[in-house]
């Protein structure tokens, strides 16, 4: 008896209703770029610059209590937020730990870090045993180039992978592949702004990973689909689409049943510093396999494909498939 | 498929108990770890104690020793990003040209006249000649001072502009010369900066160049950025000048060719100090932690010969005057010369803490910055949320794998047990990887870890459900193992190249924890299709030929 996430055999169609989905995705789309510039996203201290100093005490200690002993500070904004992390239980790792945020006042700086050292000597005198476990402070400057880099990393990675598979496929595989994968970007940073998880360096990280399983994902129906075109030079585009995703339904559910599964128990165990960038993950994981199924493929039907493979060269799409013990 | 060459099947064994082998020590990660500490103390010829010579032999040595670095993340340390203000070194430069030029200029004295230094903008030189009727003869002299520059830029530029305005030369540094300048300037700061960590006896510090102008310093074990950067972030910059006079206001002038310098000693006000000093810091050759007569303590320091000769003959000519030590355009101190000091070595007294003492010596051990730093960057991580991590990460990463192995059996049977083994190598030879090429483990490393571990049975999955297709047009097992593999290679790589291209953009544009992800992602990859691919093959072929099945379920 063999555990089976889909039927053996499936004929979905999953162009029936695909005004339905596209017109759900192009919603979302929409919703994410409003998110975006309506509510902005939560950026960590790496991209805006500031202070973090992360806390922990031997007992359980009031976020007013730190409000209270801050607010008598000079500080300009800040935040206190307690550190909440069920699965630190779990693990043996819960340290009674409170984040505290300070905006960048000024440009220089000493200021800030003179700013810093204030903080924890009236904490110190205020709050018995409390110890630090993390301070970060980043410099306006910094967090600039920050994004900068982040931003370019993403577009680059997008171009990179546009030319791979034009490279290896046909052109409109790559312009498919990469609405895909634009379209899982964008939901992910939509999904950020709604929720207002905070946005850092390590979520720009998550961002890439999630452009390399989208495609991942995408490449694999996409290898299907080339190989049936070729089998069934007279099926309709559709059909051949159709027959391609189904085939490889099995397979792009295990695989992401599987990565959800390690993903999901990182989620809950890894400790609440990653817990951004595995939510972000697990985000992408599904926009992923939703996007290579109902994003890329609908394109590719658009687009239309050529269909006389073997004439110009055979060699192409399959220089690696001869490969062989 | 069925026939797989044995030298195919030996080398993937090979590399399988070649990854178990590198990958061993990290399961015993503090023996090892202070077996290797052992053996480095040793060869910097520390003498053997009893704890060295054990630690060292806690761990054979025929064994390998290398194992994955933990990042600042993981073991606690601080971070440090500073930017060096390069346009520092301009002026001082120009300053030490200026006793050159003087000479150059009075050697055509009846000629050219008088020749007197004036008061200049930033960053360049200005000379006033008594016969400005001689431009031509003295600039002639004072391009001889310059040098060609060797860029791969300004081709036959030379390291100073020298031009005419009125009566008046102004030198300045050439863009070719900036250039040279800012680069030499970043190296000997890197180089200072390595010197000063290293002296405070930390462990693999990391301490990069970033961009034209930063350098970025990551000490793990060290208890603050702050502490850090009382290490790197002074200049100490010491000279030895001729006090002029004492003033008690800043606003006072203080004469061509001086400076004004602030006392340490708040009460004590402000002395006009000669602006060339006689001996500088680069030339000291020790500096120790010492006591004064009174018990308190101070720095002893030693000249070498030149600087030896300069003080001496500075101190003989100058009995009964004050001269001042200033470190970083503040005086610490400014005894009188009692007697001339012509041994090379003194001691400087001022008001410090034995810590402030101890971290002077450093600092003029490992001599001065040759400009400032400015702190673009800094962060603390206690060893606390390190350990929590480690903790957290490994608790993670053995309940993922448990899930994926579970859930790979129950869906593929045999194979599962198979794809299993191995992910298991995939694992190991990770570890191998990291730990050769000496990798630093972050947390989102382990995080790239975990992913690999989801990620990695899809290559499996892609061949198990290619075999159960052929299966389904009733092709023999052999057969259907055959195509199976065959077919779904292409999918497997240009489904991991593409992953593979969004590591390598990671990595190139990522920094600190995010590259370390990268890695592990990009190296996870790569171990990936090699175990999923050759190591379950292998295992799906003797398992054919032992059992010879007549059909087979995937």
């Amino acid at each position: 008896m063999r555990l089976k996430l889909v039927p053996t055999e499936t004929k979905i169609d999953f162009f029936l209703r695909s005004k339905l989905t596209i017109g759900l995705s192009v919603v979302l789309i929409v919703a994410s770029v409003v998110a975006f510039f309506a509510m902005g996203l939560n950026y960590g201290i790496d991209f805006r610059g500031g202070s973090v100093i992360r806390t922990a005490t031997p007992a359980p200690v009031e976020v007013s209590l730190y409000r209270q002993v801050l607010s008598g500070l000079e500080l300009g904004d800040f935040s206190v937020t307690e550190v909440v992390d069920p699965g630190a239980d779990l693990t043996d790792t819960n340290r009674n730990s409170t984040m505290i945020r300070i905006e960048q006042t000024s440009d220089n700086p000493e200021t800030q870090n003179d700013l810093i050292a204030e903080v924890k000597s009236a904490l110190d005198s205020e709050i018995d045993g409390i110890s630090y476990l993390q301070t970060d402070s980043v410099g306006a400057k910094v967090s600039g180039e920050l994004v900068q880099a982040g931003v370019i990393a993403v577009v680059l990675a997008v171009f990179a992978v546009l030319f791979y598979i034009w490279l290896r496929f046909e052109w409109q595989f790559s312009l498919g592949a990469v609405a895909a994968l634009v379209h899982d970007v964008i939901l992910t940073i939509g999904v950020f702004a709604v929720l207002q998880i905070e946005f850092n360096l390590s979520i720009i990280a998550a961002i890439l990973t999630i452009v390399g399983y989208s495609l991942n994902d995408t490449v694999v129906v996409f290898d299907r689909v080339r190989e049936n075109l070729r089998r069934y030079k007279a099926r309709p585009l559709m059909e051949v689409l159709n027959l391609s995703i189904n085939e490889t339904l099995a397979r792009t559910m295990m695989t992401s049943v599987t990565t959800l599964l390690a993903l999901v128990a990182l989620y809950v165990l890894g400790g609440d510093v990653i817990r951004g960038f595995t939510f972000a993950m697990i985000w992408g994981v599904i926009v992923g396999t939703y996007s290579s199924i109902f994003i890329a493929s609908p394109i590719l039907l658009r687009l239309g494909v050529k269909r006389d493979w073997d004439k110009d060269n055979g060699a192409a799409g399959t220089q690696y498939a001869d490969i062989d013990a | 498929m069925l026939h797989f060459p044995m030298w195919k099947q030996t080398l993937i064994w090979l590399i399988c108990l070649a990854g178990l082998a590198f990958a061993l020590p990290n399961g015993f990660y503090t023996t090892v770890e202070q077996h290797n500490d052992a053996i480095a103390a040793l060869e910097t010829g520390v003498a053997e104690t009893p704890e060295i010579a054990a630690a060292r032999d806690a761990w054979p040595e025929f064994l390998p020793s290398g194992i994955v670095n933990l990042g600042l993340d993981l073991r606690g340390g601080a971070h440090v990003l500073v930017e060096v203000n390069v346009k520092d070194v301009y002026q001082d430069r120009l300053d030490a040209m200026w006793p050159a030029v003087r000479d150059v200029l009075r050697e055509q004295k009846e000629l050219i006249g008088s020749v007197r230094r004036q008061d200049s903008g930033e960053n360049e030189l200005r000379v006033r000649i008594g016969n400005a009727e001689a431009m031509r003869d003295a600039l002639i002299a004072v391009n001889t001072l310059t040098r060609p520059v060797v860029s791969l830029t300004g081709a036959g530029a030379r390291d100073f502009e020298v031009i005419v305005s009125g009566d008046e030369i102004v030198m300045t540094l050439s863009e070719a010369e900036r250039i040279a300048t800012d680069d030499r300037t970043m190296l000997q700061s890197l180089e200072i900066i390595r010197r000063r960590v290293d002296e405070a006896g930390t462990r693999e510090p990391t301490i990069q160049r970033q961009g034209a102008d930063r350098i970025l310093i990551q000490v793990p074990g060290i208890g603050s950025a702050e502490e850090l950067l009382t290490l790197i972030g002074r200049t100490a910059k010491l000279t030895f000048n001729e006090v002029v006079r004492q003033v008690a206001s800043p606003d006072e002038a203080p004469g061509l060719g001086n400076i004004i310098v602030p006392s340490v000693d708040e009460g004590e006000g402000y002395y006009v100090l000669k602006r060339a000093a006689v001996v500088g810091g680069d030339q000291l050759t020790d500096a120790q932690t010492d006591f004064d007569s009174n018990g308190n303590p101070a720095v002893s320091f030693r000249f070498n010969p030149t600087g030896a000769r300069l003080f001496g003959a500075h101190t003989s000519a100058n009995v009964g005057q004050l001269f001042a030590i200033v470190l970083d355009d503040e005086v610490i101190s400014a005894p009188r010369i009692q007697t001339a000091i012509l041994g090379g070595s003194g001691i400087i007294t001022g008001r410090f803490s034995i810590e402030e003492s101890t971290q002077l010596a450093i600092l003029l051990r490992a001599g001065a910055l040759p400009a400032g730093i400015k702190v673009l960057e800094r962060r603390t991580i206690g060893p606390e949320l390190g350990a929590d991590s480690i903790a957290a990460g490994k608790f993670a990463a053995v309940v993922a794998f448990a899930g994926v192995l579970v859930f790979m059996i129950l869906s593929y049977g045999v194979f599962g047990v198979f794809a299993n083994v191995a992910l298991m190598f995939n694992i190991v030879l990770l570890f191998a990887l990291l730990s050769v090429i000496g990798a630093t483990l972050t947390l989102p490393g382990i995080a790239g870890i975990v992913l690999t571990l989801g990620m990695a049975v899809d290559a499996n999955v892609l061949i198990f459900e290619r075999i159960r297709e052929e299966l389904r047009r009733a092709k023999g097992p052999a057969r259907s193992i055959e195509i199976g593999y065959e077919k779904a290679t292409s999918a497997i790589i240009d489904a991991n190249v593409t992953t593979l291209i969004a590591a390598a953009i990671l990595f190139m544009m990522g920094s600190g924890p995010v590259k370390g992800f990268a890695v592990t992602l990009g190296l996870g990859i790569i171990t990936s299709v090699f175990t999923a691919i050759w190591v379950t093959r292998l295992m799906v072929v003797i398992w054919l030929k032992t059992r010879k099945p007549k059909s087979i379920v995937v």
